[in-house]
């Protein structure tokens, strides 16, 4: 079942709020907060029914059906060397696209779109630990939290043909 | 009216809308090349096709023209306006000529003399002066009506009713008069009523995507509804009033997805329907006796795809005529039969469509297509040296290069090959050739399934569905996994060794479990019986196990996306009816993954090898899949795929301690487990596991090697730096670009079992060991392979070359079988083959070559020069088979050299 809870917004909306300031579809994965630009998110999806694909790398959870399109769907908690989800926890999914490719990102929940000012934004802290410093393309000062802000083109650099950064 | 007819003017009328613009694009740039090859292209396809057509005036307009373009295009003449004002008439007489076609279905009479003067003066280099006075009037008509012409044409893409069109058609039949100067003036008023063409419209593919995606949801949208009536019905437990209508809904959308996909599929069938007509009128025209064969015209292909290719076979097929096939005389002279032969092929092969277009003549004369390719300054002398025959053809690809000595009407004006390659690589495809002189010469073009719509089988393993192309499904068979009640009489699945296998009609055939094959966790369920899907690959038959097979369903294929490519057991995925996603299983990675290709899809891989230019004297270019892996570091490490049996994913809980050492219940017996980085992490959650099992003693017996991950699969040219002072690696390979260990499986072997070398001693020992030579020039694959056939239980001997090998036959050293690589420095493999067969206590042995190119030709070569039989490198269940099928046949009393060493 497809469910469509936001559809990449086709009027210029918030992502152009203010010079630098840079507009997130923000997510959690394992109590993190995260963030994906939103002008590459083209859609998020509720929980769906996805087949698995023998012999793909552990991270790829497996395929699923977006309106007839076939969507990759990677498993971030995997992705990122984190520990499995609850059992039952119902997951949402944030599609994005790459090289004309969808692929489905796997999170705990997707909360809000939200523009970030570039002020409030820093690189990564060299303390942070390789599997988030691998994927994150820096961190957003929020009140009372921290968001990291993704790097797709990274987290989809999976399977042996696009991994670059071993 | 005729159908090629009716083609030949809804092309030619897109094809004149086309040079209209082109040529004023032209006039105005006269630098522009590419116009100017787009413009000839035309020209030459129109001649072309009128020429088979029946169409002597059309074509004789046309061929005035092309000259004059011929001419332009090889910079003998420049684009001058006069010119282009000459060829505009010329167009403008086609035009009129095509419309007189379209209403009356034959060639209006006319004078094109005056035209065709100017154009040859044109051609010639000289002013059209003389015959300004009569073009005068035409030349101020086209220009100026030129944009005007291109409206109608596009009308002519979606006609009104046909019925007005015929009523109106009349009128201007009997107006046209015949002197050419009077026509142009027609031409408007004409064009609008009689360019209505055949009754089909175009619609461009983007619609037909878009409806196909819309269909796919409204599926989706009526299962949904499907299942919401069903449960209100358990619910309230009487049909609700939604029920009849719903069906009414299911059935219709079932039909419209039905009618949308068949709106994009054809079989190719369609596209050769000309061809019959054009190869018999090409032999009456050139003089030749031709024959043409057609196999799996229903071969279906994607509407879009079959339209590019069309153009680009028929141009092939004429080729094959004119260029590739000989005249009957010198046929019966070179001992064939005098009817030359085009066969055309076309079959579906993992996950692409290949098409075969193949002639029985002379094959392509590298030596002219030297000297060509010389004349026409596309390479130096240098370059050709170093390029091999196949190379040296490969050059008719090239734009601007034709091996027709003369210019024929029919082809040899270089349009052609670089054309047919152009629009192929356009739909992502690839074009190759191969050429045995005095043979003939084959054309193989692959184009991707990508598009495709197949039939396909829906089975079930380990809980997951997957879809197999019906079109290599050979049979289903139904199997009891064990020993079960009399009365049921499936045949039963045995095991040789572990590996399963099923008479079936007395045969054996080899069974493959998909739950295995893809590492599946097995569900549970005491199954009792299985179902076996048969399917063909190149000339074997494998069967594979499955739990459940449903129905088959017409699915359209959908590539994997490119982080899955790699994965080779898969051609594809779909959506199936009920909206869920399902992967398309690809029978030739099956069976390569599990070494049951036979020797004629070998053959098949080979000869595409050697049409890939690999050609034998290629030397060390012989490339090796590698499993690329990673254990106790980042590092990568490697080894040779072939020598890995399985790969598993164990999880934590499957691993068990006995003695100390890590073990594993697999396939119902204890698996001794090898931590490669020294011991088994106990945190991780799952292991990866490299399974080598040897099957050749009493027994099978396994070991797995634990990794960290398994990373890839490469296939790569092998350049190994050895290095003896590492245990357990054998060296250094750049592999995928990366610095790569190689492991030594034989050291990782005599970890899991010290006597994994001598037990086959033991097993075999009372009927005394086989014994082997070995002659190879690689230290890896030496390295490799000596242990490898020991564990089979021969007793090895190894030689660095073939002169090694002959001193060991100088002193006297018996051997039952010998295996020899092919290239080696000094004396190579066939040459110490027939040092071997000529005299000596070896004449009669067994000899098998080892190679990476095993084409038909290097097999006919290599038996030729004696060697019993050919085997890829690496294939290490090949050669073992080999192996034991050459020695039991040397052991046969009636051929009795074996015995001759039993001392």
């Amino acid at each position: 079942m497809t469910t469509t809870l936001l559809e990449r917004p086709s009027l210029p909306g918030p992502a152009e709020a203010g010079d630098g300031d840079a507009t997130f579809v923000t997510l959690t994965v394992a109590d993190q907060l995260c963030g994906i630009p939103v002008l590459g998110v083209r859609d998020v999806l509720g929980e769906q029914t996805i087949t698995r694909i023998p012999l793909a790398s552990p991270e790829i959870a497996g395929s699923l059906n977006l309106r007839g399109r076939i969507v990759t769907a990677i498993d971030l908690r995997r992705r990122l060397s984190l520990p499995a989800p609850p059992d039952g926890a119902e997951r949402m999914s944030v599609v994005v696209e790459l090289a004309g490719e969808l692929y489905a990102l796997l999170v705990d929940q997707v909360s809000e779109v939200m523009t970030l000012q570039t002020n409030s934004f820093e690189q990564n802290p060299p303390t942070l630990p390789p599997q988030w410093s691998e994927f994150s393309a820096g961190i957003y000062r929020l009140q009372g939290r921290l968001l990291v802000v993704l790097d797709v083109g990274r987290l989809l650099s999976i399977g042996p043909l696009l991994r670059g950064r071993a | 009216m005729d159908d090629l007819l009716a083609d030949f003017l809804t092309e030619t009328n897109e094809s004149l809308a086309e040079l209209d613009v082109a040529l004023v694009k032209l006039e105005r740039a006269p630098d522009d090349d590419d116009t100017l090859a787009l413009i000839f292209r035309l020209v030459h396809t129109i001649k072309g096709t009128c020429g088979f057509l029946g169409l002597p005036r059309l074509e004789h307009v046309a061929h005035a023209a092309e000259n004059v373009l011929g001419r332009v295009r090889d910079k003998l003449l420049p684009v001058t306006p006069e010119i282009v004002t000459v060829i505009l008439a010329a167009l403008d007489r086609i035009k009129e000529i095509v419309e007189g076609l379209a209403t009356s279905g034959t060639e209006i009479q006319g004078d094109d003399s005056a035209l065709v003067e100017a154009l040859d003066a044109a051609s010639n280099g000289r002013t059209p002066a003389p015959a300004s006075a009569t073009l005068a009037p035409i030349v101020s008509a086209p220009i100026v009506s030129a944009p005007v012409v291109v409206a109608p044409v596009v009308v002519a893409a979606a006609p009104p009713p046909p019925a007005p069109v015929v009523a109106a058609a009349p009128p201007p039949v009997e107006a046209p008069p015949p002197p050419a100067a009077a026509l142009p003036k027609q031409v408007p008023e004409i064009q609008p009523e009689s360019a209505a063409g055949p009754q089909t419209i175009r619609v461009g593919v983007d619609v037909l995507e878009d409806l196909m995606t819309l269909v796919s949801e409204l599926v989706l949208t009526r299962n949904q509804l499907l299942q919401l009536a069903r449960m209100q019905e358990a619910r309230n437990g009487e049909p609700s009033g939604f029920t009849v209508p719903l069906q009414r809904l299911s059935h219709i959308t079932s039909d419209l997805q039905e009618g949308v996909m068949k709106t994009r599929m054809q079989p190719i069938g369609h596209a050769w329907q000309k061809l019959p007509r054009l190869v018999r009128d090409l032999a009456r025209d050139v003089g030749k006796k031709i024959e043409l064969v057609m196999r799996g015209a229903e071969t279906e292909l994607d509407r879009q795809v079959l339209e590019l290719i069309k153009d680009p076979l028929t141009h092939m097929v004429r080729n094959s005529g004119d260029h590739g096939l000989e005249k009957a005389e010198i046929r019966r002279a070179a001992g064939k039969p005098e009817t030359g032969r085009i066969t055309l092929n076309a079959y579906h092969e993992g996950g692409h469509i290949i098409i075969e277009i193949a002639d029985d003549g002379a094959g392509l004369p590298a030596d002219r297509i030297r000297a060509k390719v010389l004349s026409k300054g596309l390479a130096t002398e240098a370059e050709l040296a170093g390029m091999n025959d196949n190379e040296i053809q490969r050059f008719i690809f090239r734009a601007g290069f034709s091996t027709a000595a003369e210019v024929t009407a029919v082809s040899g004006r270089g349009v052609g090959m670089d054309v047919v390659k152009t629009n192929i690589e356009k739909i992502g495809g690839t074009i190759d050739l191969k050429s045995v002189p005095g043979r003939g010469t084959t054309f193989t073009i692959k184009i991707p399934l990508t598009l495709a719509i197949v039939s396909a089988l829906i089975v079930e393993a380990a809980g997951e569905r997957f879809a197999i192309p019906q079109l290599s499904v050979v049979e289903l068979v139904r199997a009891r996994l064990e020993a079960g009640s009399e009365e049921d009489t499936s045949p039963m699945v045995e095991h040789i060794h572990g590996t399963p296998v099923l008479r079936l009609r007395d045969r054996l055939l080899p069974l493959v479990n998909l739950g295995d094959l893809l590492a599946l966790p097995p569900t549970a369920g005491s199954d009792r019986s299985a179902h076996v899907v048969v399917v063909q690959v190149g000339v074997t038959q494998l069967g594979i196990i499955v739990d459940r097979v449903f129905d088959t369903e017409e699915i359209v294929v959908k590539p994997v996306a490119p982080i899955l490519r790699h994965i080779t057991m898969f051609s594809g995925n779909t959506i199936l009816g009920d909206g869920s996603v399902i992967m398309i299983l690809d029978p030739n990675g099956i069976a390569r993954a599990t070494g049951a290709t036979s020797a004629a899809s070998a053959d098949r891989k080979g000869e595409r090898d050697a049409s890939e230019g690999h050609a034998l004297a290629a030397g060390s270019s012989s490339r090796t899949a590698m499993l690329l892996f990673r254990a106790g570091g980042q590092d990568p490490k490697a080894v040779p795929l072939g020598l890995v049996a399985r790969l598993e994913d164990l999880a934590r809980d499957r691993i068990e301690f006995s003695a100390g050492q890590p073990v594993t219940q697999y396939r119902g017996k204890l698996m001794p487990l090898v931590p490669l980085s020294g011991a088994i992490d106990p945190a991780a959650e799952r292991h990866a596991v490299l399974v080598f099992s040897d099957s050749s003693g009493t027994q099978e017996r396994s070991m797995g090697l634990v990794v960290d991950e398994i990373v890839d699969v490469v296939e790569d040219h092998l350049h190994i730096e050895l290095s003896g002072d590492r245990p357990g690696l054998l060296g250094t390979a750049v592999i995928a670009g990366k610095a790569t260990d190689v492991i030594d499986i034989g050291h990782w072997l005599t970890m899991a079992a010290h006597d994994w070398f001598r037990r086959s001693d033991n097993a075999s020992g009372t009927a005394g060991q086989q014994r082997l030579l070995i002659v190879e020039d690689s230290d890896f694959f030496r390295q490799l392979l000596v242990p490898t056939l020991a564990a089979a239980g021969y007793h090895v001997t190894a030689a660095r070359e073939a002169s090694e090998a002959l001193r060991l036959r100088e002193a006297g050293v018996m051997f039952d079988a010998i295996v020899s690589d092919i290239e080696m420095p000094g004396i190579d493999g066939p040459a110490l083959v027939r040092q071997i067969r000529a005299a000596g206590p070896w004449a009669q042995l067994p000899v098998i070559a080892l190679t990476s190119h095993a084409s038909p030709e290097h097999i006919e070569a290599g038996r030729a020069a004696g060697f019993t039989d050919y085997v890829t490198k690496f294939e290490r269940e090949a050669l073992l088979a080999s192996l034991k099928q050459c020695l039991a046949v040397a052991a046969r009393p009636a051929h009795g050299p074996t015995f001759a060493h039993a001392a």
